[in-house]
């Protein structure tokens, strides 16, 4: 089905050759920010455009391609970027992460461990974890030339002056391998650990802010804390309602206007591949959720997902 | 323990053509510890620009200059920091201090800059402003609100807050009362008696006969060429 | 360390400068300075504006590099270091307070972050102590101690220079830059910070470089003073005996100059 107006995965041979480049480089140095020249794309900038041409210039034709936004492989986001592909290289698609070659990711790492032969490319909004503070890139190159990473513990420090813990709950900041403070895009911290010694092989790309970074396989990477407030990979204190799962990321969903909640895996491939094994959670045999996730549309336009996640925030709201 | 030899100084006014005036040469004296020099000469005669140039704070055009073990006319600027922080004081005839700093502080500040602790500081500095009828209310307060007479005695106590090797006093009984003139003349007796070298400007005739053991005219001082 | 200790400890100075010179094109920044600073001691850059005090000033504090000259800074040629080393003793070792806060605070950072962070930059991770050692610098600079949540935006034109000098402080420099601490403070506030730059400097022993206009601020705060005009030193020693016996015809015009209160 492959349109032949394209070229195979919709970017010419030149410009994969040279997002390659980038790609080589940033896993040569792991967690540092490789510029690269970004192209239009037939997607507006936010929609992933950088985790779209990292995805193209990794793809073979012999490869199995997932998109998940969120975890979730139904959602407009996901849907479309995996049509994109279909129709411009023509791959297999799927949405069973053990059997993905590439999975190009919005804001999660599966809950399935990755293994290796594996490609995670992330979509990446401010690939700059310094920016928060200092917004001169010119200071910010200098800074992670020289190591001076004091800046990202003053971010931590005003969180937990301001919340009493460390409220950062997405896009928290990782050392790699003893080196580059680096920012790992917008998931969850829950899903930080899953960053470190990976066998697969992650990828970063920021269409808009034109960096690609890296972390090859089984790399170091460290969330950044204090001595007396450590990480901590926190989640929301429930199991799945659809499969009672006890230690994946959950979404909290609005059920009704009369304070109905519920409770599910964000990840969706994760969640059907324990009901299918006949696993159940609180609401699963009532017939409550006819669909695993009631009201895709929640995440639309959404590019922080600290409104629907579980953030400090929500969970005392509970 | 002050030594002055061939001492000569002028000043060049630059921004008046840059004329050269001449005011002092071949000064000589000496004070020794325990002793109490007064200077006498008219007004304008060289008094206090000699008692400055030992402080080092004019600069002499030639001569020496021995406070101690220092000639202060050759002396790098750090040594005479060094010489003023330990060996010599000055009691000035005005009082110049950082505003809004309490009149305590301002007394204990020479014994701080030695590194004595600071509660031992401001009990000499308690002392000493006790003695010298300052009222404890005013202690909390800058002295830069006080009257002329009590300025003085701040002045005062703040100069013999540490018990320097030398002293130059220039007119410390200035525009006080009899009651605290007495404090004063007995504090530079104490001053003698541990010791302290002290070289002075009185006008108080008594004053001076009482604690001077001798008389210097600089009107010996001035230049020949300058009249 | 008191300042007697620091004095008697050493006679190398800290800082010893020769032959600096810095151009702009054909213009002359600062040409041919040279100085020593010993421990504890305090220097007053004193001249008009585009007296090359400024610039001799950022030259020092490794902001600009000089054409020519050497800076030896405790036995070690600043210039011939790599930037990793320069830029980790002016975090450390060194520090440079601005005339205009602005420069040199986090504005959307909160004062307890602000006075942070050069702990956190030379690797300090446990958070309890951080802001020990911030509240106890807000009190050293006469912050109250329930402001150090509260942003420097928040705070007046004199509390944000204490601010400054809080989170300059904190590491313990040896030598520390100013360029017109005072300025644009009202007299009141400027005295005030004059007081507790003095005690600071007597208490921590620190060395010091202040450049300003305000003859009256050197002569309470500097032990020295060096005099430039048209980017050269015209005169320097003793800053009473320079105010009070000016050498240079330069200096007689500035000291003249100044309005009698």
């Amino acid at each position: 089905m492959t349109d032949q107006a394209y070229n195979f995965a919709y970017l010419d041979e030149q410009t994969k050759r040279m997002i390659r480049r980038a790609i080589l480089k940033g896993i040569a140095v792991p967690g540092y920010q490789v510029p690269f020249a970004s192209r239009e794309m037939p997607m507006p900038y936010g929609w992933g455009t950088g985790g779209v041409q990292v995805t193209a210039a990794c793809l073979v034709p012999e490869d199995r391609l997932k998109v998940i936004d969120q975890g979730a492989d139904d959602t407009t986001n996901a849907v479309s970027i995996r049509r994109f592909f279909q129709r411009t290289a023509g791959v297999a698609t799927t949405e069973a992460t053990a059997e993905a070659t590439v999975i190009q990711t919005r804001h999660r790492i599966p809950e399935t461990p990755l293994k290796a032969g594996q490609i995670l490319v992330y979509q990446v909004p401010i690939p700059e974890p310094l920016r928060f503070l200092e917004p001169r890139e010119t200071e910010t190159r200098k800074m992670h030339e020289l190591e001076e990473y004091g800046l990202m513990h003053v971010k931590l420090y005003e969180d937990i002056a301001r919340h009493g813990q460390i409220a950062t709950s997405y896009a928290y900041p990782v050392k790699v391998e003893g080196r580059y403070v680096m920012d790992p895009s917008p998931i969850p911290k829950f899903d930080n650990p899953k960053l470190g010694n990976s066998p697969a092989i992650q990828l970063f790309g920021a269409g808009r802010e034109q960096r690609i970074y890296a972390l090859p396989p089984f790399t170091e990477v460290v969330s950044l804390d204090f001595d007396d407030h450590p990480f901590t990979a926190s989640k929301a204190p429930h199991d799945c309602d659809l499969c009672g799962a006890t230690d994946s990321y959950l979404d909290e969903v609005i059920t009704d206007d009369t304070g109905g909640r519920m409770f599910v895996c964000s990840d969706t491939d994760f969640c059907a591949g324990r009901r299918a094994k006949g696993h159940r959670g609180r609401l699963s045999g009532e017939g409550v959720a006819p669909s695993p996730h009631p009201s895709p549309t929640r995440r639309e336009g959404c590019a922080r997902h600290e409104s629907v996640a579980q953030g400090a925030g929500t969970e005392g709201a509970a | 323990m002050i030594r002055i030899e061939n001492l000569s100084k002028s000043f060049t006014l630059h921004n008046q053509g840059g004329a050269v005036i001449p005011v002092m040469a071949g000064a000589a004296l000496s004070v020794g510890p325990g002793e109490c020099v007064g200077l006498t000469g008219q007004s304008g005669a060289g008094k206090s620009t000699l008692m400055r140039m030992v402080y080092g704070n004019y600069l002499a055009a030639g001569g020496r200059l021995m406070v101690g073990d220092l000639d202060v006319a050759t002396a790098e600027p750090r040594q005479i920091i060094a010489l003023r922080r330990q060996t010599l004081g000055y009691v000035s005839q005005f009082l110049r201090v950082v505003p809004r700093v309490p009149t305590l502080e301002v007394v204990a500040e020479p014994l701080l800059a030695l590194g004595t602790p600071a509660d031992q500081a401001r009990a000499r500095a308690a002392s000493l402003l006790r003695r010298l009828n300052i009222p404890e209310r005013l202690w909390p307060l800058s002295p830069t609100t006080f009257s002329g007479g009590e300025q003085q005695r701040v002045n005062i106590a703040r100069g013999f807050a540490h018990a320097y090797p030398a002293l130059l006093l220039d007119e410390p009984t200035a525009s006080l009362d009899a009651a605290n003139r007495e404090v004063v003349l007995s504090l530079i007796e104490e001053a003698k008696a541990r010791g302290a070298a002290i070289l002075g400007i009185f006008h108080d005739e008594a004053a001076r006969a009482r604690v001077c053991d001798r008389l210097v005219d600089v009107t010996g001082f001035t230049p020949k060429a300058a009249a | 360390m008191t300042l007697m200790e620091r004095m008697t400890m050493t006679d190398q100075p800290l800082l010893r400068v020769e032959g600096l010179t810095k151009r702009y094109g054909q213009r002359i920044g600062c040409a041919d300075v040279s100085f020593d600073l010993y421990p504890g001691e305090v220097l007053g850059i004193v001249g008009e504006s585009g007296s090359g005090k400024s610039t001799l000033l950022s030259c020092l504090a490794g902001h600009q590099r000089p054409d020519l000259g050497r800076i030896a800074y405790d036995g070690r040629d600043v210039l011939e270091m790599s930037e990793t080393e320069r830029r980790r003793l002016s975090r450390t070792d060194w520090a440079y307070v601005h005339q205009n806060p602005r420069d040199g605070l986090r504005m959307g950072v909160s004062a307890g972050g602000n006075v942070g962070e050069r702990l956190m930059a030379v690797g300090a991770r446990h958070y309890g102590e951080i802001r020990g050692k911030a509240a106890d610098w807000l009190g050293r600079v006469e912050i109250a101690a329930d402001r150090i949540d509260d942003r420097p935006s928040a705070f007046s034109g004199g509390m944000q220079q204490r601010l400054q000098i809080a989170r300059n402080l904190v590491t313990g420099p040896r030598l520390v830059f100013m360029d017109e601490p005072t300025g644009g403070l009202d007299v009141s506030v400027q005295a005030r910070l004059l007081d507790l730059l003095r005690g600071l400097v007597r208490d921590l022993g620190l060395s010091v470089i202040i450049v300003t206009h305000d003859l009256a601020v050197v002569r309470l705060l500097a032990h020295r003073l060096m005099v430039m005009k048209s980017g050269r030193v015209v005169e320097q020693g003793l800053t009473d005996q320079v105010l009070d016996d000016p050498q240079h015809a330069y200096t007689q015009l500035l000291v003249s100059s100044v309005l009698q209160v």
